[in-house]
């Protein structure tokens, strides 16, 4: 550890910690959207004197929120779901004023060094889902405060900084990058180590590493989920990013709207440069390195490595074209390298613990683990860090608790709107980038949603295309006309107006599409459509061809669509 | 007050946000800022809930731009809006995990009970209705957000009482 950062952690645990009741509440999107402000607020009016009360991320267990952990002095953190303001009153009444557990609202605790395990709880380590994980980027999640600084720092926060700008060369660290085999988590799975040394053989003197947190995915919230519980742990894998490579300018890029992520990102941007970890100098190592939050409109393909660079310079977000290659040409005109939030944040677990630890996880071309997004038709929706090679099987039955309808599953949708959609042959795949896409789907982002018997394929398949019609950023023609008439094609289908020839005249449209599009949007616009017919082209085949008229009940009606759409 | 001196109120305050995007931390080691054409338009719907057809013109003096160069940014981005909305803002998620969880249902539903077909506002002001692509708390789907406060496991029933205890 080199002097500077002694300084900084010894200054850190030098402030008083232990309080007597520790009360967190967790804050995430879907911790809110189940009503997690309601029993903060309660706390915060009712047992403020009593204890802390902390907001922290959340653990992921999303199907179990409003989750309250609470924590006394010498006793397990014990935690609670599902958690109402009713349900508060009793706990604090009987848990902290009385010390009786209530093991009917209690579902797990955290035992630490030298205390005592309560009866009839299970230690979470051991608690199915979330025993099922290998937590590395999520590794903070439910932990610490996303706020705090020092909370990061006393659980090893800044350490793998510290050690690649002190002990390690640019290269030993891109070479520690490039053989742990990370890939890229954004989508196309291209390896990261690789991607950097493009950047790092340019030796301009102003170079950008852009961080892309537009997760516009639906079904995806994973990105936001690290920003929402551990901010540091991305900020720390960016600035070893720019030193890998070499770099003088980091951007976080987010969503305008999305206010929690925001929030967490200026302000751990702000602890970082009063602590001397961004600006001139970095722990006096002579490496200077800048990192700004940008935010952009809501368009979907500002998620495109090109397009994102335009909405950083404040311009509608359209890709542009290639060559010149970011690494090349890319934000302002300088070189750039652009990479998703999940990647970056395996960074410092990578540096502290060497690639061959990460290579040690997952499958053999897939190292590590991916941030899965459950939710639709199953029991344990919620964000899980899973190793590689586990089947879909066993991640639905075992992680996601199986169906929660009781109807039986009948299909997934993967990888967001440009993903697919896999039935019910394809659950013997093993998960793994090449497997998933051998199948039909790709793993993308790590959104899956769960569509029981009942869900209409064909009905879904048009809310994707209907969304990719409604993104195209419209500079190119195939997607833009492409994406209107398979719409088009699509509500007929589902109104049962379908013209002879529809069915082909779709998979024309989707096949120009692929080799028409000037980016991934357009490209990969057909995948929908195209993965839905290799397991139920039954469906497409009944409702597009052979233009019997049902009985008027089963028709679905139009389907409501945005109407602020691009000009 | 007449128009003209309203008017002119409502560009300098447009203008004093615009300045004061360019202000520079006072500190010497600080996050750096970039202002652009869509940094001032977020900057001005922020405070204002919309874009006035003043802050179009503001901006592209500011940023010594065309009205068209900052035109064509405002309208590509669909969060930007051109008139004042309701009081209180209501989206509904119509994403595939919200979409197999019923939201073409809770939109009807809401349409018929606000009286209103589209992405529009109430007649009486009180609510702008609006359709998110995903809210991001696709665990709790169906969602939908009353001035982008979250709530999961939506139905037309529990968004109306929302809407009935707002003010
Ligand atoms: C239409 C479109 C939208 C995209 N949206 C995102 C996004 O929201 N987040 C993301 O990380 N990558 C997105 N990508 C992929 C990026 O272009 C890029 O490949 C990725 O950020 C690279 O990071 P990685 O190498 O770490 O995966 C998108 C691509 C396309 C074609
Ligand atoms: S799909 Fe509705 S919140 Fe994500």
């Amino acid at each position: 550890m080199s002097e500077v950062f002694n300084k900084l952690v010894s200054k850190v645990k030098s402030q008083d910690f232990d309080e007597e009741i520790l009360i967190r509440v967790g804050y995430g999107a879907s911790g809110q959207a189940a009503g997690s402000i309601k029993v903060y607020d309660w706390l915060t009016n009712n047992f403020k004197s009593k204890g802390e009360i902390r907001l922290v991320g959340a653990l992921g267990l999303s199907y179990l929120e409003p989750i309250v952990d609470i924590k006394i002095k010498g006793k397990p953190r014990v935690l609670f779901s599902n958690v109402d303001v009713e349900k508060i009153q009793k706990i604090t009444d009987e848990y902290i004023n009385n010390q009786n557990y209530l093991k009917e609202y209690a579902f797990a605790q955290i035992l630490q060094d030298g205390e005592e395990l309560l009866d009839n709880i299970p230690e979470l380590k051991n608690f199915v889902p979330f025993k099922y994980q290998k937590r590395i980027a999520t590794r903070n999640f439910g932990e610490i405060n996303p706020e705090s600084f020092d909370e990061y720092i006393l659980t090893g926060g800044y350490k793998s900084l510290d050690k690649a700008l002190n002990s390690l060369t640019p290269e030993n660290v891109l070479e520690e990058v490039k053989n742990s085999g990370l890939r890229g988590r954004g989508g196309a799975a291209f390896s990261t180590g690789i991607k950097w040394s493009f950047l790092a053989g340019n030796n301009a003197p102003i170079k950008y590493v852009l961080c892309n947190c537009e997760e516009g995915d639906p079904g995806a919230f994973n990105d936001k989920g690290i920003l929402e519980n551990d901010p540091h742990t991305l900020l720390e894998g960016l600035i070893i990013a720019g030193y890998a490579t070499k770099s003088s300018h980091g951007h976080i890029f987010i969503r305008q709207g999305h206010n929690i992520p925001i929030e967490n990102a200026r302000k751990a941007v702000k602890d970082a440069y009063d602590n001397g970890l961004l600006g001139k100098n970095i722990l006096n190592s002579g490496f200077d390195f800048e990192v700004e939050v940008s935010l952009t409109g809501d368009s979907y393909v500002a998620g495109e490595e090109t397009a994102l660079m335009e909405a950083i310079e404040g311009k509608r977000s359209m890709p542009r074209f290639r060559p010149p290659f970011p690494a090349q040409a890319g934000l302002w005109g300088k070189p750039s390298n652009i990479n998703n939030v999940k990647t970056l944040s395996y960074v410092p677990w990578i540096i502290e613990n060497g690639a061959n630890e990460f290579k040690k996880i997952g499958t053999e071309k897939s190292s590590g683990t991916a941030i899965i997004c459950l939710s639709g038709h199953i029991n344990n929706k919620g964000m899980y860090e899973i190793p590689f090679g586990i089947t879909i099987k066993d991640l639905l039955e075992k992680v996601g608790g199986g169906s929660s309808t009781g109807k039986g599953i009948k299909l997934l949708q993967t990888g967001g709107p440009l993903g697919g959609v896999l039935g019910k042959e394809a659950f013997d795949v093993v998960m793994d980038f090449e497997e998933m896409a051998k199948a039909g789907a790709i793993l993308g982002s790590g959104g899956i949603i769960v569509g029981d018997q009942n869900v209409d394929v064909v009905d879904l398949i048009r809310n994707l295309v209907a969304f990719n019609q409604f993104e195209s950023c419209g500079k190119c023609f195939p997607c833009r006309l492409g994406n209107t008439h398979m719409l088009d094609i699509l509500d007929r289908a589902c109104n049962e107006k379908s013209i002879k020839g529809d069915l082909d005249v779709v998979k024309k449209i989707g096949e120009n599409m692929k080799v028409g599009s000037l980016c991934g949007h357009g490209q990969l616009g057909y995948n929908p459509i195209s993965s839905a017919l290799k397991f139920f082209d039954q469906e497409f085949i009944d409702k597009m061809t052979t233009f019997t008229i049902r009985d008027e009940k089963s028709k679905i009606p139009k389907m409501i669509l945005p109407t602020r759409t691009r000009p | 007050m007449n128009t003209n001196s309203k008017n002119n109120n409502l560009r300098s305050d447009i203008r004093e946000i615009l300045n004061s995007e360019n202000k520079k931390s006072s500190k010497e080691s600080s996050p750096p800022k970039t202002v652009t054409v869509l940094s001032c338009l977020l900057s001005v719907q922020d405070n204002f809930h919309y874009i006035p057809d003043e802050a179009i013109e503001e901006i592209a003096d500011f940023m010594d731009k065309t009205i068209n160069d900052v035109w064509g940014v405002a309208s590509f981005y669909t969060n930007f809006r051109f008139s004042p909305p309701g009081s209180y803002s209501l989206d509904i998620c119509w994403g595939p995990t919200c979409h197999i969880s019923g939201a073409q249902e809770i939109l009807r539903g809401i349409h018929k009970k606000l009286g209103i077909d589209t992405e529009t506002e109430t007649k009486d002001g009180k609510i702008s209705l609006g359709y998110s692509t995903c809210l991001g708390a696709c665990a709790q789907a169906p969602v939908y957000a009353i001035d982008h406060h979250l709530i999961g496991n939506a139905s037309v029933e529990n968004i109306m009482d929302t809407i009935k205890e707002l003010k």
